[in-house]
Formats: C-alpha cells, structure tokens, sequence
C-alpha cells in the first residue's frame, strides 16, 4: 500500500500540472467517443431494419419513378407478404432548408402495418387514416418544432411547387433504439391527387416500392423474380433488401466518415504527446528522489511501478472524467442536430476501445521515464539538479 | 526595455524534447483544421469552377438544381430566342438546354453503387461551357448513342474506360471520349447527346437551358423579363452562383464540423502549451528574478514568455500547414447533398486559408502562454532569488 499512497503524493505534486493533463485526456476520450458515437448513429438507422423489406425501386437510378400499376404485380410474387409505395415529397417547412427533415408520400392504408417499428396509438392512427390531408411524424421531428396532435403544418414543395397543407394527426415512436424518428409522412393519394392537376404526365407514379416477405432467407430469390419480371419494360426495377438500400445508401459518405474515424485517432496521439510531456516533466525533476530510492535499496520494478502508476492513474483520471462529461455532450449534440439523428447510443466496442486507447496512452508514456529510472546510475541521479 | 527576442527563441531550444513534444501537439491540431478548411475549399472550387459570370441558367422555379427542374420545349423555344444573348462566330445564339438525370453505377472495386450525374448536351454545350477539353478519344457525334465520361468518371467508377459500352435507359452508350474540365465538377460527369437521352429515359423535358450574355451587366434585365413573363415558371441565376448554391450544404457540413472538432482538439494542443510553459517558468524561477534585478519590467518578462510560447504555435502552425498542403495531391469523393451524386475534388489550399490556420495556430499560443506568463511576470525578486 505504501506504494500507492506515494502515487497519489507524486501525481497531486505539481497539482496544476497534473490537472491540466487530466484535463486534456478527459477532452481527448470526450472527443473519441462522441466522434465514434456519432458514426455509430449514422449507420444505426440502417441496422434496425428488419430483413424481411424489400425495396424495389428504377434500376436507373432513384431519381426515375416507377408505375403504380407494378404493385398488384409484385403482390402475385411467391413468398410477398405485402406491397407499400412512397413518393420523396421533399417539401420545407417554413420554406427554410435549414428545417430539413425526410418528408415523404406513402400508400396504401398498410403501409404502416409494414412498417411495425413505428409505433403509433391506435385511435392516432386510426384519425390519421380517416383524413385526407393527414400526417404522422416521429418524436424527434416533433420535439424539434415543438408540434402538437392536430397542428396544421404547411410545407412548400421543392420537387412539387406550391404550399402544401397537413394537418398533423399522430406522432411514432421507434420500438428500439436507432429506429429513426424523423420522417414525416403522409397519404400517397393526397400528393397524386394535386399532380393529376398540375401535371397529369407524371401522376400514377411512385418513387419506390416496399415489399414485405414472409421469409428472409428467400430474399434472393425474391428480389431476383422481382427484377426479371419487369425486364425490358421502360421502367426495370432493381431490388434490394431495405438494409442494404439504405447501407448503400449512406456509403456514400463513406470518404467523409472515414476522415472522421481518421481524427478520432489523431486526438489519441494528440492527447499521447501531452501526458508524455508530463511524465517526462516529472521524471527529470525526480532524478535525485529515483537515487536515494535506489540507494535505500529498492529495485528497478518498484521505481516502474512508481512511474507507471501515476502514469496510469493520471490516465484513468482523465479517462473517467472524459467518459462522465460524454452524457451532457451527447446530449448538447442531438438538440443542434435534430434533424438528422434520432438519438445515440453509445456502443459497448466505443467505451472498450477508449479503455484500451487510455491505457496504452498512460502505458506508453511511462517508457521514456521508466526508461532513464531504471538506467540511472546512484551517483549520477544523486548529481542531478532538478 | 525589451527582453530580446532572441531570449525566447534560445530558451526554446533548451529543452527539446519538452519543446519538441508540445511544437508535435500544435502540428497535429493545425493539420487537422486546415484538412478540413482545405476539404470544404476543395468542394467548393470544384463547382465555382463550373459555372461562369458571363453565363445565367434557367431552371424550373423552386427547384434548386437541375435534377429536379424540368423545361419544356415550348419554354425553351422562348428562352432561345432571347436578344440579349451573345452570338457565336458564326452568328449561332450562344444557348442550349441540357438534360441532367442520374443513374447508379457502381465505384471500382466496391459493390456499392453510387449516383453519377448523366447530362444530356447539345451542340452550343462545348461553346457555352468553356475549359472542355477532349483528352483520349474524340468528342461524341451527335444523333448517335454516344457518351464521352469526365476523368473523375473513369479512374473511379467501373466499367468506364474509352471503348467501353454502359447500358442505361434501355439503351447501350459507347464511350468516344474522355474529358477535362479544369477540376471543375463537369469531370464528376457523364455527357451524351440530349436528343439522346430523352427518348432513352422517357423524358422529353429539358432540365435546364444555360446561355451566355452580350453583357453580364444585362443580367438583371433579363431575369425580370424572364421572370415576368406569364408563360414561364423559371428561376434565372447566374451561373456561377447557381454552382456556389450547389456546394452550399456538403461545404457547410463539412466546415461544421470540421471547425468543432478543431476547437476541441486544439484545447489539447493549448493544455499541452501551457503545462511546458508552466514549466519552463518554474524551472526559470532563478533566471527571471535575476532579470527583473537587471531592471526588466514586469510587462517585458510576460511579452518574452508569451513570444515563447508563440512561437511554438508558429513553428507548429508552419510545420502543420506544410504537411497539409501535401494533401493537395490527394482527390476525394463523396456524395455532394445538393445535387445528390457523387463529386470528385481535391484538397485546396487557399491564401485565405493560411491566414486562418495561422492565426487559429497563435491564438492557441496565446491561450496557452498567457496565465504561464502571468506567473512568470509576479515572481518576486527577493524570495526567488534566496530559493534554493
């Protein structure tokens, strides 16, 4: 025990510069997990979705449109348990971009039987299909606006021009985490109904198909039957698993995220180097203490132990600290960023490697002092002037 | 009186590793902060670089781009014949509608298929459009089913090469050529004959029609003309800042946030600075109080420290900047949010963003050195003096 408590005397020595340093690795975990957090979230929209939707939609590519007249035949597919359509509706609200959120036509009535994550009351959803003009939106999107069941929202079209009236009629939330809550949807019909009038050219048209089957593992084959079947018409289909669409979607920030995930390393160094400075600060200033240690007789692993320890305790200081300050940040983070998350978790994997990072750093910055300790001979240490 | 400069650049050199350790923080903080300012450059550049002052283009009103708009023949036909376009040297109205969809083609080597802008182009396109140049192959043949692809296209998407054939709307493209485009986004695209491309994809609609002006000062005139005319719904930009628009979201995400992870690792970076600060003033507790006994004044002994500690932000910033300005060889490719497909840019580093890393580098200085050289300028003479 004696050798803790001189640990805890040495570290609290210089107590500025132990605070500073503790300081600096509690930034640096803070940065490291919120930085991984907040790639984690970015793809867990895409982990929860269930492996039983389709998404088929042009093999164009998004933008292109499909028929209506596709569903009844993607219904007489063997192993289709359900058919549901939407439309990118792309509206504003408040005709501002930066009130962005996902806002999106769907059909038929079933939809939202499809879509069983998005949990809705009963008697909201039961007024929501009853309305024309109706509209459901998640908790997060709500919260951001501060709507209220039976508010009109109007929204201005960017794809389809004019105001566009709601009223909104049911609010979801996700039956698990990661389960997004920003979308803001409403009836296929209501948007059809106002293009058959501007621009009869384009009504019937859906933007994507979601197909629900009754067993995933057939989703090859499926999605195969799917796609041959409109082979050769002006509008072939490609089909996907709804994880997959939405992976391959988000891939295409693949670049973006990887220069993150680049960072979150380079803080590590970043914060290596400061406790490095540090300990190496408190080794010089204690050559003379190492060799009187030396000469009462005490051996090279008590004095590794000595530096290591506070090196590791100084480390662990900063690590828990930067941990506890996560929470508020995290926090602080999603209410700038509304619209595009719907909430973090943080992964187990984040806090294991965090753990890992701030021990190697506490690790690694004890070699240098370990080092000179360890080959310091008595009467030179005891020449030494600090 | 001063304190000599030269004081605080030797008192750097007289614990290196200390010194070495905190100048390596401040680079590694620097690069990062200019990466970033240099990615959302980059970005930016790219599609500035696409569009022109003496150019305005007509898109459908409230749709922001081109993907979106839609213009039909009829208003085409109008748009042609406005006066105030220029003429070419043959006497030809410098104007043309293009056609812009996407389509996904997969990247090279990933099964993951990204979107690539396909624009359909007429004759009046490569007058209009100027900096196109054809770098293998030849320039398409209109009235047949040709493609020529952006550099960008062929080094990163597959099945891309001169020669190739890519099937899209139902119709089989053989590449004649590959382009350049001054690193403007044109590169990040595909080009076909718009008479093409309309029966191919169903859609007998311009997305845009661009033209160039007599005069840019004639802008104005020609957009309220445009404007009020009741057979219209347009939106008439100019073309260079219709392009500035299109970089707008991707840029300011990326400046975003970019910017706060600088700050929070820049306050690692300051607490590095200010522990070897600290430090060294400690560690000079002798040496200031014997100049202050030689008549320094306070304020001269805070300058000299806080010049220290500047200097280590200098150093580093300088050292940071280099390393940075190395990426500028290195291209980067990501979804561009406005326009929803895929763009190819680079790095680039601008006077603009020198001056800022720099200044962002001293500021962290600054904070670092300051409290250290407060201490260092209350030493009191008598009792440092008798220490030790």
């Amino acid at each position: 025990m004696w050798g803790f408590r001189l640990i805890m005397r040495n570290a609290t020595r210089h107590k500025l510069r132990t605070f500073l340093t503790i300081l600096g690795l509690a930034i640096a975990t803070l940065a490291f997990i919120v930085i991984r957090t907040l790639i984690s979230s970015y793809y867990a929209s895409a982990e929860v979705i269930p492996p039983d939707r389709l998404i088929t939609r042009n093999s164009v590519s998004i933008i292109f449109d499909l028929p209506l007249a596709y569903k009844e035949k993607i219904e007489r597919v063997d192993g289709v348990l359900d058919v549901g359509y939407g439309n990118w509706f792309g509206g504003l609200y408040n005709n501002d971009p930066r009130n962005f959120f996902p806002n999106y036509a769907v059909g038929p009535d079933k939809y939202l039987d499809i879509y069983s994550e998005y949990l809705l009351p009963p008697d909201q959803k039961e007024q929501y299909l009853r309305e024309k003009n109706a509209a459901v939106a998640g908790q997060s999107v709500v919260n951001r606006f501060g709507w209220k069941v039976g508010d009109p929202i109007r929204l201005t079209g960017q794809i389809f021009p004019g105001d566009w009236d709601f009223v909104l009629r049911g609010i979801y939330k996700g039956s698990e985490p990661g389960v997004d809550e920003t979308s803001f949807i409403f009836h296929w019909e209501y948007l059809d109904e106002r293009i058959r009038e501007m621009f009869p050219e384009i009504a019937g048209r859906v933007g994507w198909y979601v197909v629900k089957i009754a067993d995933p593992s057939q989703a090859p084959v499926i999605s195969a039957t799917i796609d041959e079947f409109f082979k050769n018409s002006p509008a072939e289909t490609l089909t996907e698993t709804e994880k997959s669409f939405s992976l391959g979607f988000l891939a295409q920030m693949d670049t973006l995220i990887l220069g993150l995930r680049i960072m979150s390393y380079m803080i590590i160094g970043v914060i290596l180097l400061v406790l490095v400075n540090t300990m190496a600060m408190s080794a010089r200033e204690r050559m003379t203490e190492y060799a009187v240690l030396k000469t009462l007789g005490f051996r090279p692993f008590h004095l590794i132990g000595l530096i290591l320890g506070e090196s590791l305790l100084i480390a662990f200081s900063g690590g828990v600290m930067g941990l506890l300050l996560t929470f508020p940040a995290l926090d602080a983070i999603s209410r700038m960023l509304q619209g595009f998350f719907s909430g973090f978790v943080i992964q187990d994997l984040t806090i294991i490697l965090a753990a890992g990072f701030v021990s190697l750093v506490g690790l690694l910055a004890s070699v240098f002092p370990v080092y000179r300790a360890v080959k310091l001979t008595i009467v030179e240490g005891l020449r030494s002037v600090g | 009186m001063m304190v000599p400069l030269k004081y605080s650049l030797r008192s750097l050199l007289a614990r290196r590793m200390t010194m070495g350790l905190t100048v390596f923080g401040v680079v590694l903080v620097v690069f990062v902060f200019a990466a970033v300012l240099m990615l959302a450059n980059g970005l930016k550049e790219a599609l500035v670089a696409s569009g022109s002052d003496e150019n305005a283009i007509v898109i459908r009103e409230s749709s922001n781009t081109e993907i979106q708009s839609f213009i039909t023949h009829y208003q085409a036909g109008v748009i042609q014949t406005i006066p105030e376009i220029a003429l070419d040297p043959s006497g030809n109205p410098m104007v043309v509608g293009e056609q812009v969809v996407l389509i996904n083609k997969n990247r090279k080597g990933t099964n993951t298929p990204a979107n690539i802008m396909v624009r359909g182009i007429g004759p009046m396109s490569l007058s209009v459009h100027m900096g196109i140049n054809i770098t293998a192959g030849r320039m398409l043949e209109f009235g047949k089913t040709e493609i020529i692809v952006g550099n960008r296209i062929r080094d990163r998407f597959e099945g891309c090469e001169l020669g190739n054939i890519i099937t899209f709307g139902m119709t089989d493209w053989t590449i004649v050529g590959v382009f350049e485009a001054d690193g403007s986004s044109f590169e990040s695209e595909i080009w076909g004959d718009a008479n093409q491309s309309m029966p191919a994809f169903g859609r007998p609609v311009f997305s845009s029609m661009t033209f160039h002006m007599k005069d840019p000062a004639l802008f104005a005139q020609i957009r309220d003309n445009l404007k009020a005319d009741p057979r219209m719904t347009v939106e008439v930009k100019r073309e260079k800042q219709y392009y500035d628009e299109q970089s707008r979201t991707t840029a300011t995400f990326i400046s975003v946030l970019g910017v706060v992870i600088s700050i929070v690792f820049s306050l690692g970076a300051i607490i590095g600075a200010m522990i070897t600060m600290y430090s060294a003033v400690a560690n000079r507790t002798i040496e200031i109080a014997t100049m202050r006994a030689l008549g320094f004044k306070r304020r001269s002994i805070l300058l000299a420290f806080l010049l220290e500690s500047i200097s280590i932000s200098i150093i580093g910033g300088a050292l940071g900047l280099l390393a940075a300005s190395l990426l500028q060889a290195v291209n980067i490719s990501t979804i561009n949010w406005d326009t929803f497909s895929d763009l190819t840019f680079r790095f680039n580093l601008s006077p603009q963003i020198i001056v800022t890393v720099m200044i962002f580098s001293v500021s962290m200085g600054l904070l670092g050195g300051f409290l250290p050289a407060v201490r260092a300028s209350r030493i009191k003479i008598v009792e440092a003096l008798r220490s030790e």
